[in-house]
């Protein structure tokens, strides 16, 4: 997909505040939270972008929208990637999901949900998926402590 | 006199005829030696495999190693019939009570390897999520370093816990004896 086609994503995708850019053979764009699920549903109903690739987040301690929440997605036909990047605050870090969207999402999310606090409307099933009940906190969190343990067996006497 | 050295000493038995060829037809030996000589040379691991010291672990198993060598290479996958765990990679918080389980399970006598340097300290992960050596949670009878370690370093372990084996008092015999 060369760079003319980037220009008529990015005007018929975010035709609103968004930017695009191209990184690596991967066209990038920066949304606003209320413009992912309906860009993700054109990428895939128009731009036949039918594979969510992963779904992950970024921790930026120092910033006011501090986490980057992203998707990867893959166009089996176009051989394209896309990735979308939304940021959220820290105080209420709360995205759509996109369970309605890709069913794999539903794992994906509950793995964010884990390790970064982020909470995804409509994924109703946000158990921890790596982590174990009861575990506290966020661990990929940039603020959670590298040592902290919590395990689940008492350890033996020294 | 160190009961060690007592001297394995043939006795014939009164009124007996001595064999013609001089074959031994008794000896003389320590209950723990003998309990020890026997065990050591019967270990039934229980491989408890989680990473990638599992190739490692294969390697050393088959022919050109093969721990058949040491009596130690019948793999039961029951804990109930095994007594000697090889905690084979790293071992998570989520899956330390498993591991724990599986050791409740071992009858006695029982040892623990601990294969790796996963198992032995956690190695290079140190983090939320990896259980900083398996002595932690279970008490481990000998320790396999390296990233994964090489097979003559596990052979070293297992020739190691055997001789451990072989100097153990074995008291579960004792008592009945």
């Amino acid at each position: 997909m060369a760079a003319n086609d980037l220009d008529t994503l990015r005007r018929q995708i975010v035709p609103a505040a968004g930017a695009a850019a191209l990184s690596h053979g991967t066209i990038v764009f920066v949304l606003a939270p209320a413009e992912l699920v309906p860009a993700v549903a054109r990428l895939r109903d128009e731009f036949a972008f039918d594979l969510l690739l992963d779904l992950t987040a970024v921790d930026w301690p120092a910033d006011a929208l501090r986490f980057e929440v992203v998707h990867h997605l893959y166009s089996t036909t176009h051989k394209v990637r896309v990735r979308l990047k939304t940021r959220v605050a820290a105080a209420d870090p709360v995205i759509d999901s996109l369970v309605a969207l890709y069913g794999s999402a539903a794992y994906m999310e509950r793995e964010c949900h884990e390790m970064y606090g982020i909470r995804f409307r409509g994924n109703h099933d946000l158990r921890p998926i790596l982590l174990y009940e009861g575990f506290i906190g966020h661990p990929l969190r940039k603020d959670y402590p590298k040592r902290r343990e919590q395990p689940l067996v008492p350890y033996r006497e020294a | 006199m160190d009961a060690r050295t007592i001297p394995i000493v043939p006795i014939a038995p009164a009124g007996a005829r001595a064999p013609k060829d001089g074959a031994f037809e008794f000896l003389v030996t320590r209950k723990d030696e003998m309990i020890g000589w026997a065990r050591k040379f019967s270990l039934f691991p229980y491989p408890f495999v989680t990473a990638c010291c599992a190739m490692e672990f294969m390697a050393v198993s088959a022919s050109p190693y093969d721990t058949d060598r040491f009596g130690a290479a019948l793999p039961r996958f029951s804990p109930r019939q095994a007594d000697l765990l090889m905690v084979v990679g790293t071992v998570t918080h989520k899956q330390a009570p498993v591991l724990l389980k599986v050791w409740e399970q071992m009858c006695e006598p029982k040892w623990v390897m601990a294969f790796g340097a996963c198992a032995t300290s956690g190695g290079f992960y140190q983090n939320y999520a990896t259980l900083q050596g398996i002595d932690q949670i279970i008490p481990v009878d000998v320790y396999v370093p390296g990233c994964p370690p090489r097979p003559e370093t596990v052979i070293d372990g297992i020739m190691q816990l055997q001789d451990k084996i072989a100097r153990s008092h074995h008291p579960v015999v004792a008592g009945r004896f």
